[in-house]
């Protein structure tokens, strides 16, 4: 073993450190080392895995007990179909609209947790994210949280609106990446309807283990649905300052204008 | 038994027949649409053609369709797109007059011959509109296209010269998830070893911000003059971003700018026709290019005018096509199209990305362009690294103008795989393909390429290897 050939390592310790990028691997010829090689494909396949994950519903309801919860479903059938039409995410399943239409009132605030593109990026991140949101909005209205499955950012319009809710608040799973597999987003649109454009929502992102954590996205989200409601809308006509919420009070955000 | 008609002649619709089946298409945009090969995203503007043999109909229809048709029946209103005037008026009939009497697939059969030498095609170019060429692609496979792009040539220059025979260009990508100077002068050294980055240097910025664009070209220019590099930098930030930067003084090379088919979709990315301008003549006005003054650096890919929800029932490849139009208008020193990016919405699997690779390439080189590529997918596409292999390889073999790399094919800003470092420089020596002249001799002078041209794996002891180091910022 000691005779044959050795990738030759780059001495690149300290700029290693700067960045999460895979530098330095070294080279087997002009190819990458095989540790390398198989480094990568690992990566890649818990991307993928994450892609084409279920999301368990009853298990979520479960992590969300005691909030009541309503599923529903989008349009599309199945992974292969959710991929290539995103239209048909964005709708709920005309089947599903009655169980909304129930659950309609006068509600400041629909959540609605969604499938996305990573299904365990919701369930490992999502429920802990609703509890402390709801803990921190003791005066608010919310719906019962509704889960999506195969189901777009806005696919919340159209469930925000049958709820009757002012705002309505998707937790989804972000696109996987190599390095994070597991990543929620946060959508918040204000008079959710079907229609709205994305420049109308406002995002937080990149919510994961190495990421931002779940108690400061919910900080986060509470202070940008006081925003929203002062404001009356969200999107970028609502200019949003970091360190403003990063110096959040403890008071619970002004309640929408019913 | 094939039977075609188009309207001016005397019919009312586009037809052709296979056996007993008899196929109309509504107009020409439809026909462009129903020739082109399948892909997800013509099927999610529900313009694709209804079935295989449809498909088939549609290109025997577009076969026999006069070149010049595309000059008198214009796919976007003249009047309610800059894109298509700037495609009719600036159209040269001189040039056009070689083929001017050709159907679309007697141009296919003449782009093929012996007769259409890289020169003969250099003088077509200005002649040619990008519904012309977008047309004839969709009648071609991938041998043809590969074929006819590698007798095109387009060299640009600025601190090095691009696009010459034998030579291979490459963009060093040393993007960061948060600017970190340290971390991009890292990914910068790490692919500087490899001989990546004669293209140029660019990073796409997480913040769109002046003072933060101005601080990234601060520290690509730093190492770049540090380091005697003859390469050019750039930072992808928004042209009117890269305008306000140039009046601060900043020490910006190339202007870059996100481009489509369309003027609503460049309206959707913010810019029109003027302010390209204005960004060619401010980076213009700094003369910081020393062989050349090609200032500009654009990127392109399918998909992006539906996205925009600005594609006026426009197939996405003849979409594409159109914004090398207003590519070709600014001279740029490089285009290329992200064709993996978009997501399988618009280019399903590795076979459409693949092919649409080689379509882009294939219309950028026929009209001009310094056509480079960056061969990349994302995790929810059915592609891997092995198509990505595939479509290097296929492009090296066209001649590609320039690839893109970062480091382990891993981009850990923008989350998706591209080729890495290793990638290009395997195909180079593969091939036989050197980077640009200038920067070959720098790699010379660093001792990191041998007599040969050829990269050899760098000791730990190498010298160019303290120097690299002794060049990043210090923290």
């Amino acid at each position: 073993m000691s005779d044959g050939p050795k990738p030759v390592a780059d001495p690149f310790a300290r700029l290693r450190a700067a960045t999460p990028a895979r530098i330095g691997v070294g080279r087997a010829g002009d190819a990458l080392p095989t540790g390398a090689l198989l480094d990568f494909q690992a990566a890649h396949s818990r991307a993928r895995d994450a892609v084409h994950a279920a999301l368990d519903v009853d298990a979520l309801s479960a992590a969300l007990a005691p909030l009541p919860c309503l599923q529903v479903r989008s349009r599309v059938p199945d992974r292969a179909r959710y991929l290539r039409r995103p239209d048909l995410g964005r709708r709920v399943a005309p089947e599903d609209l009655a169980a909304l239409d129930a659950a309609r009132g006068d509600w400041d605030l629909a959540l609605v947790i969604a499938d996305g593109l990573s299904p365990n990026a919701v369930m490992r991140t999502a429920p802990a994210l609703v509890h402390r949101l709801l803990q921190r909005l003791p005066n608010w209205r919310v719906a019962p949280v509704v889960i999506a499955t195969q189901a777009r950012v806005a696919l919340g319009d159209e469930i925000g609106r049958q709820l009757g809710a002012r705002m309505v608040a998707v937790l989804i799973g972000e696109r996987p990446g190599l390095s994070v597999a597991e990543s929620l987003g946060i959508y918040l649109t204000w008079q959710p309807r079907v229609g709205r454009v994305d420049a109308e929502r406002n995002c937080i992102s990149n919510i994961h283990a190495d990421g931002m954590d779940t108690v400061e996205a919910a900080d986060t989200l509470v202070w940008l649905l006081g925003q929203a409601s002062a404001h009356a809308r969200t999107g970028v006509a609502l200019k949003l300052d970091r360190t403003a919420a990063s110096a959040l009070q403890s008071a619970p955000p002004p309640l929408p204008g019913r | 038994m094939i039977r075609t008609a188009f309207p001016g002649t005397g019919c009312v619709a586009y037809q052709s027949r296979i056996g007993i089946s008899a196929y109309r298409f509504e107009d020409l945009r439809s026909l462009l649409a129903c020739a082109s090969p399948r892909r997800s995203g013509d099927e999610l503007a529900g313009i694709a053609a209804p079935s295989d043999e449809a498909r088939v109909a549609a290109r025997y229809a577009l076969a026999e369709l006069p070149l010049r048709h595309f000059l008198e029946v214009p796919l976007i209103p003249y009047e309610d797109d800059e894109v298509t005037r700037l495609i009719l008026d600036g159209h040269d009939a001189g040039a056009f007059a070689p083929v001017a009497d050709l159907s679309v697939g007697q141009f296919r059969d003449w782009l093929l011959s012996y007769a259409a030498t890289p020169e003969v095609l250099a003088a077509l170019a200005p002649g040619l509109t990008p519904e012309m060429v977008a047309a004839v692609s969709k009648l071609m496979r991938h041998q043809d296209l590969i074929a006819v792009a590698a007798k095109c040539r387009t060299v640009t220059a600025f601190r090095n010269t691009q696009g010459l025979p034998g030579r291979l260009g490459s963009r060093l990508q040393p993007n960061h998830p948060t600017d970190d100077p340290l971390g991009v002068a890292a990914s910068t050294l790490d692919g500087l070893l490899f001989g990546i980055g004669d293209a140029v240097i660019g990073v796409n910025p997480v913040s769109d911000s002046l003072p933060d664009t101005i601080r990234l070209l601060q520290v690509l220019d730093a190492l770049r003059t540090r380091l005697d590099i003859p390469t050019q930098t750039c930072v992808l930030a928004h042209v009117t971003t890269s305008i306000q930067a140039i009046e601060r003084g900043a020490p910006l090379d190339l202007v870059f700018q996100s481009i489509a088919g369309t003027e609503a979709a460049n309206r959707a990315f913010g810019i029109d026709l003027g302010v390209l301008h204005e960004g060619l003549d401010a980076a213009r006005s700094l003369r910081r290019g020393s062989v050349g003054d090609n200032v500009m650096y654009f990127e392109t890919g399918q998909g992006s005018a539906l996205s925009a929800d600005a594609h006026h029932g426009v197939d996405q490849q003849t979409l594409e096509a159109r914004s090398y139009a207003v590519a070709r208008a600014f001279e740029p020193l490089l285009v290329n199209t992200v064709v993996g990016f978009i997501g399988p919405e618009y280019l399903y699997d590795a076979k459409q990305i693949i092919r649409a690779g080689l379509e882009d390439h294939f219309c950028g080189k026929l009209l001009g362009l310094p056509m480079g590529v960056d061969v990349c997918y994302t995790n929810h596409a059915e592609a891997d690294q092995d198509d990505m292999d595939t479509l290097a390889l296929l492009l090296g073999n066209a001649g590609v103008n320039f690839l893109i790399a970062v480091p382990g094919a891993d981009d850990v800003m923008l989350g998706y795989q591209s080729l890495s470092y290793h990638d290009v420089l395997a195909l180079r020596h593969l091939l036989g393909r050197r980077p640009a002249p200038e920067f070959e001799a720098w790699l010379q002078r660093m001792q990191l390429a041998d007599g040969a041209g050829r990269l050899p794996p760098p000791g730990a002891d190498h010298p160019a290897l303290q120097r690299l180091l002794a060049a990043g910022p210090q923290t």
